[in-house]
């Protein structure tokens, strides 16, 4: 850890693991926290999934979405990735002073319109506001509990031969907001953001063999696909080609220096199954508006152990690793 | 990327075919690193040909004391550094001390993507100094420009620059006089030829004997340029060829030519792993200077630091594969860079870090 908190550690990528791994993580040990995932499971009536996440972002809107319709689909989607059906919300504010109350009653309305369409009930919350320069305008945390539907989804679960499908084009919800916030041009390039628990739930009810799900949120694609094969005997073989990306969407990443497999999805899930179930989870990932584009992009092989390994369109191979620190446009 | 399968097999056939024994060519843009890397270009080239990143980077070519610099002035009451991403990771001569971390301290640094945003975030912000960091060559210089004399046509006054700016061909010329020289040909960057046209590049066969190829950026674009190259060489008759012609012409940019010379006046200036080069920095003209961020802030460079165990210096001028530095990928990561070259996305250490084959 460095002796300052900078912005790499909220990349998604390797200084986040290590502030996790290494500050957080061994401050609160214990069984269902350590599991890492991206909700805990815990012992209750039922099997419960419990997840919580911050959100932050600027612009507070734009194109496709705003931080209240992220936050709530973001713990909805960490809850149905886990293989939940998301339940409960709870929603807390930190406010700065100054800020717009119609900003906040949009926000609000937002968050509302996206619970009743996810089928979550907020159930609990807590507002601070802190002074005028303490904050920026205003961060919102929310906790979710989901009832597990679909026990058993692991990483560990991979086998030589299984797909990766991913369920719609990558990087635009990354692109939308780098675009909104530099001003420049926006073009029709939006947030993908969305809640994915029917996705999900459809998926995983065709009984397929489904060995993990997981939402590729910051970090990117790349950065996901890695967490699934880092410290094993697998590897992930990604084949350029056949990963769905916008050409607007291809196009702004180039101008901006970003990469689309690095660049944050809120409305997208990777699959891993097995070879022969690929049909079903493709028709019924397509079934659904967010997974009309659903799409095999990779395979899981034992040639790379640890390592994703991408099959450039141009024919040559190389090695994609987890995103480090944040992404930094390029000067020219 | 869409590629085209059949251009790129009749190219690599076509290059195969050439009997040329061991041959090193050198690109000299960071572009064409990160194209070269990404595609994976390397992997698909017979043994015989290798192609070596040469200092076509920027930040790369920037030395630590400058970066030292713009760390102190970043801390100045009242300043705004407006900087492309690609600056914020650099470490000065101590490791980890960069513009990310002074901005997590207090520092006001803000990404730009074009210089004259720093223009406008002076015209916003009337009570602060507003510095630009001016990093690149031929090819972000004219856009520098554009927003010095914007900021004097405007009126923005708390508006300048600090120029790191440099040009390619005194880096060349100096690093062909370097003991141990040993390039069998450049892939001209497309980029910096778009401003000089295809004569910004005739020294190189003309004075030296040496054969250029303009590349464009497409993986297809570098291995028709390879080929052009090798056939060069196989022919024995180096001359500057074009393949890049949709973008270059013969004579250039002349409007941004001309720009070029109306704000700027070549200067020496240090390179990282070359040293002071006469005439290779362009300084803002006298009749500027109100926007010379280092006249205004007075700032004063500190000695060369004592070398490292950092390999930038040989590695930007091919002497040394980034692989062969005894820091890459173990103590020298993008994530904790010792370097610049494992810093900016254009680094010919941070490129073959990020695509590192296991292949």
């Amino acid at each position: 850890m460095d002796e300052i908190i900078t912005l790499d550690y909220g990349s998604g990528g390797k200084k986040t693991a290590r502030l996790i791994e290494q500050l957080l993580v061994p401050a609160f040990s214990n069984p269902a926290l350590e599991a890492l995932g991206d909700g805990a499971f815990v012992e209750g009536a039922d099997k419960l999934a419990f997840s919580t996440d911050s959100f932050v972002v600027d612009p507070l809107f734009f194109p496709g979405g705003d931080i209240g319709k992220l936050s709530v689909c973001g713990t909805v989607n960490d809850l149905a990735v886990c293989g939940a059906e998301p339940k409960y919300l709870s929603l807390s504010f930190i406010l700065e002073e100054g800020l717009k109350t119609e900003e906040l009653r949009r926000i609000v309305a937002s968050v509302r319109a996206q619970a009743e369409k996810a089928g979550v009930q907020i159930v609990t919350g807590d507002t601070k506001v802190v002074e005028k320069g303490r904050g920026d305008r205003i961060y919102i945390n929310t906790a979710g509990i989901g009832f597990v539907r679909f026990p058993g989804l692991s990483p560990k679960k991979l086998r030589p031969g299984d797909a990766v499908i991913v369920s719609g084009t990558v990087g635009d919800h990354g692109t939308a907001v780098m675009l909104a916030r530099s001003g420049m041009m926006q073009g029709d390039i939006r947030s993908d953001c969305a809640a994915l628990n029917t996705l999900c739930a459809r998926v995983l009810g065709t009984g397929a063999a489904v060995r993990v799900l997981r939402d590729p949120t910051r970090g990117g694609v790349a950065t996901t696909l890695n967490e699934f094969v880092e410290g094993t005997e697998l590897g992930i073989v990604l084949r350029e080609e056949d990963v769905p990306i916008r050409p607007q969407v291809r196009s702004a990443c180039a101008m901006l220096g970003l990469e689309p497999l690095y660049c944050a999805n809120e409305g997208k899930v990777l699959a891993v199954v097995a070879a022969e179930d690929v049909q079903t989870v493709l028709d019924a990932m397509r079934g659904t508006d967010e997974g009309r584009d659903a799409a095999v992009i990779g395979t899981v092989s034992d040639a790379y152990p640890g390592r994703l390994v991408m099959e450039t369109a141009f024919g040559g191979k190389r090695v994609l690793q987890k995103l480090t620190g944040a992404q930094l446009p390029r000067i020219c | 990327m869409p590629s085209d399968k059949a251009l790129r097999d009749e190219l690599l056939a076509k290059i195969r075919a050439l009997d040329v024994g061991e041959v090193r060519l050198m690109e000299v843009c960071g572009t064409h690193t990160m194209s070269i890397a990404a595609s994976g270009i390397r992997s698909m080239l017979p043994e015989n040909v290798s192609l070596l990143s040469g200092p076509g980077c920027p930040v790369c070519v920037t030395p630590p004391q400058v970066i030292d610099a713009v760390l102190e002035l970043s801390m100045e009451p009242g300043v705004i550094l407006a900087s492309y991403g690609d600056m914020l990771r650099v470490p000065g001569s101590r490791r980890g001390d960069s513009l990310l971390r002074r901005r997590a301290l207090g520092a006001k640094v803000e990404t730009v993507y074009s210089p004259v945003d720093a223009v406008e975030l002076a015209l916003r912000e009337p009570e602060k100094q507003v510095v630009f960091l001016g990093v690149g060559f031929e090819t972000t210089a004219p856009g520098t420009a554009a927003a010095v004399l914007t900021a004097q046509e405007k009126g923005a006054k708390n508006f300048s620059l600090f120029s790191m700016l440099k040009t390619v061909e005194p880096a060349l010329r100096a690093l062909i006089a370097q003991d141990g020289f040993n390039i069998d040909g450049f892939l001209c960057p497309g980029h910096v030829a778009t401003i000089l046209g295809e004569r910004g590049f005739q020294y190189l066969p003309a004075e030296f004997g040496l054969p250029g190829v303009i590349a464009g950026f497409e993986p297809e674009d570098i291995l028709l340029a390879v080929y052009l190259l090798l056939r060069q060489i196989a022919e024995g008759r180096p001359r500057i060829e074009n393949a890049y012609p949709r973008a270059v012409s013969h004579d250039g940019n002349v409007l941004a030519q001309k720009m070029l010379s109306r704000c700027f006046e070549a200067r020496a200036d240090v390179w990282r792993g070359l040293g002071t080069i006469p005439a290779s920095g362009l300084g803002l003209k006298a009749e500027l200077s109100d926007f010379d961020a280092e006249k205004r802030f007075r700032v004063r460079y500190a000695e060369a630091e004592p070398p490292t165990a950092c390999r930038c210096g040989e590695v930007i001028t091919g002497r040394l594969r980034p692989e062969g530095c005894p820091l890459f990928g173990t103590v020298c990561t993008p994530e904790d860079p010792v370097g610049p070259c494992m810093v900016s996305s254009e680094g010919a250490c941070a490129a073959a870090y990020k695509y590192r084959g296991v292949l």
